[in-house]
């Protein structure tokens, strides 16, 4: 005989299979979110059209083109010929910036040892600009010093740069990790606070509260199918990262599955106390939007770096659960630490999850009194 | 109507949402097998009653019990006992028929055989085994209503609470309802139901008036008519407001 919970958690399970929009929108979400994420909202720099304005033409000021545009980042667009022209070329927005070469470039650089080049950006998008100037720089850096002056013999020092757990600054890293979080939140908050607040605004909550079912076994039995299918999408958002985006995993995938199992814990904890607070299916998805969606994006350290927020902002993020777990997830793949290193993290989320349950149990007492 | 023993006992039953008293001081019984009435205006307390007896609420003062069992510490085995319908048809609407009946059946313990042969008994009683498999949506209100009720009566409850189980159907589905109710009572369950229809009122043994959270009259249908010189039911009820409002 089968238990009344596994009876009744059974159901669950009926209800969202055959809502064939509610499975779309579970399995459909992640994948286009990280797409999007992946793809489109990217701050790499990758054939960036630029103008050449070249007054010098001679072979030193050709083969530093040359390597400028050769290097995969930039393409010449349009050929400026005099210093007039640059401005429109800028505002007509076809290039994003001009590199202008100083007349007599070969001459200067060899006979002074100095010869000047300007890099003008369309600092519109100012991210943009400076990191297209970086990596002009880099490259002209680069060249002055393989044609033994420049840099080294003016500049004392030399800084040389290595970007640790993500050499190539791909965006999609940090975006990885934070739809996930997104995610998580989305399914398991979300859609358990909505489908228990349709069986109070249905009314067979009550004819379930008659019945010889316990609350726990009610809300757990009603919880019980969203981690699964939460924990698959988990999967699934690893696989595509890895796959399609070359994501690595560098830890321990035990360790990363236990941390998102728990982040899938606390997120239900708190779907849970949405529904004990709201009585309507629409009051808990707009609940869990403001309260949990724009958190996870704007202050969990998903877009935004929570070191570079004002300080009352950063003390707040304390309180936003998929801190912690972006946190965590980063340390995991990206750096490849074990336990020791997100202990911290895991032991918050898990605190996070008893508080907010325990809250439950007392909202849900009250209403019952 | 065969007085075999007391199936439901109140003494002094108040319950008090703040300053606000919904129910004072209530007593009353319910014999086994009896259609025993709650009745009373929208606000009167009749749901509050019902819920407390169900378990849905504690009640602030006052002795229960239900099934033969105490209402503060025999929760569970009340529960076991009693079947539960509320105002609202509450099925499954993305469920069928038959889904609705199998998880309510698991729910109350039932073995999949008995949750087997019961579907079938119970779709044959409301005449629906053409539409076992229909999604609960696709049924007009009057069947999702029987089907509500039948539901409630899965695990054959000792008692059956109804909260007003005919609110917006239309008068013959109504008294097929009513048929279906005599139906359960006659074969020994207790049937417990409130309503604000006073037509309704002459179905039932007994008749409990409640106004503004107080018992004001209980008894059969025929003794209030005779007592307060009234031709129907309506006429009792509109007595007994007027008396206690003036």
């Amino acid at each position: 005989m089968k238990s009344r919970f596994a009876h009744f958690a059974k159901k669950e399970f009926l209800h969202i299979f055959r809502d064939t929009r509610t499975l779309i929108i579970i399995f459909g979400i992640p994948i286009v979110q990280l797409l999007m994420f992946g793809y489109v909202i990217t701050n790499e720099i990758k054939d960036v059209k630029v103008g050449i304005y070249d007054p010098a033409g001679d072979y030193l000021s050709q083969e530093l083109i040359t390597k400028l545009t050769s290097s995969g980042y930039f393409i010449p667009e349009l050929i400026i010929t005099s210093e007039k022209a640059i401005e429109p070329a800028l505002k007509s927005g076809r290039i994003k910036m001009v590199i202008s070469i100083s007349p007599q470039f070969a001459q200067k650089f060899y006979k002074d040892g100095v010869a000047s080049i300007q890099l003008i950006t369309d600092a519109t998008e100012p991210n943009t600009a400076s990191l297209l100037t970086n990596y002009a720089s880099a490259i002209i850096n680069e060249f002055a010093s393989d044609k033994g002056i420049g840099s080294q013999s003016t500049i004392p020092f030399e800084v040389r740069v290595r970007m640790l757990f993500n050499q190539d600054l791909k965006a999609v890293f940090m975006f990885v990790p934070g739809t996930m979080a997104l995610i998580l939140m989305l399914i398991t908050a979300m859609m358990t606070s909505i489908s228990i607040a349709r069986e109070k605004e249905l009314g067979t909550m009550e004819v379930l509260l008659v019945s010889p079912l316990k609350p726990v076994q009610i809300i757990l039995g009603k919880v019980f199918p969203y981690i699964g299918l939460a924990f698959a999408n988990s999967i699934i958002i690893l696989l595509l990262g890895y796959t399609v985006f070359g994501l690595p995993i560098r830890g321990s995938l035990i360790l990363l599955l236990a941390v998102c199992f728990l982040f899938i814990l606390l997120a239900l904890s708190l779907g849970i106390l949405i529904s004990t607070v709201v009585k309507t299916q629409q009051i808990a998805m707009f609940f869990s939007m403001i309260a949990l969606m724009l958190p996870t994006i704007l202050l969990s350290g998903f877009v935004f770096p929570i070191e570079s927020m004002p300080k009352v902002l950063q003390w707040f993020s304390v309180i936003i659960p998929p801190r912690w777990f972006i946190a965590a997830l980063k340390t995991i793949m990206l750096k490849g630490e074990g336990i020791a290193l997100v202990w911290k993290e895991m032991l918050i989320m898990i605190s996070m999850s008893l508080f907010f349950i325990l809250v439950s149990i007392k909202k849900f007492k009250e209403r019952l009194g | 109507m065969v007085q075999n023993g007391k199936v439901i006992e109140v003494k002094n039953l108040t319950k008090k949402f703040g300053d606000f008293t919904a129910n004072s001081n209530l007593t009353f019984s319910v014999w086994k097998g009896e259609i025993f009435g709650f009745l009373g205006a929208n606000g009167a307390g009749k749901t509050t009653a019902i819920r407390i007896l169900c378990g849905l609420l504690e009640p602030t003062s006052g002795e229960i019990s239900v099934a033969g069992f105490n209402g503060y510490t025999q929760r569970n085995k009340i529960k076991r006992n009693i079947g539960y319908m509320s105002q609202r048809f509450s099925l499954y609407e993305d469920l069928t028929a038959k889904e609705n009946i199998r998880i309510f059946g698991g729910i109350y313990g039932l073995t999949n055989k008995e949750i087997k042969v019961r579907t079938k008994q119970l779709l044959a009683e409301i005449d629906m085994e053409k539409q076992a498999d229909w999604l609960i949506a696709a049924l007009p209100l009057g069947w999702k209503q029987k089907l509500a009720f039948s539901v409630a009566m899965v695990h054959n409850p000792k008692i059956v609470f109804l909260d007003e189980p005919t609110g917006g159907v239309d008068p013959i589905t109504r008294r097929n309802f009513w048929e279906i109710i005599y139906r359960v009572a006659r074969a020994g369950t207790t049937v417990f139901v409130t309503t604000h229809y006073m037509d309704e009122a002459e179905y039932c043994d007994r008749v409990c008036i409640l106004v503004d959270g107080v018992i004001e009259a209980l008894d059969t249908p025929l003794n209030l008519k005779t007592k307060y010189g009234a031709n129907n039911m309506d006429e009792v009820f509109l007595k007994l407001a007027r008396k206690v409002t003036s």
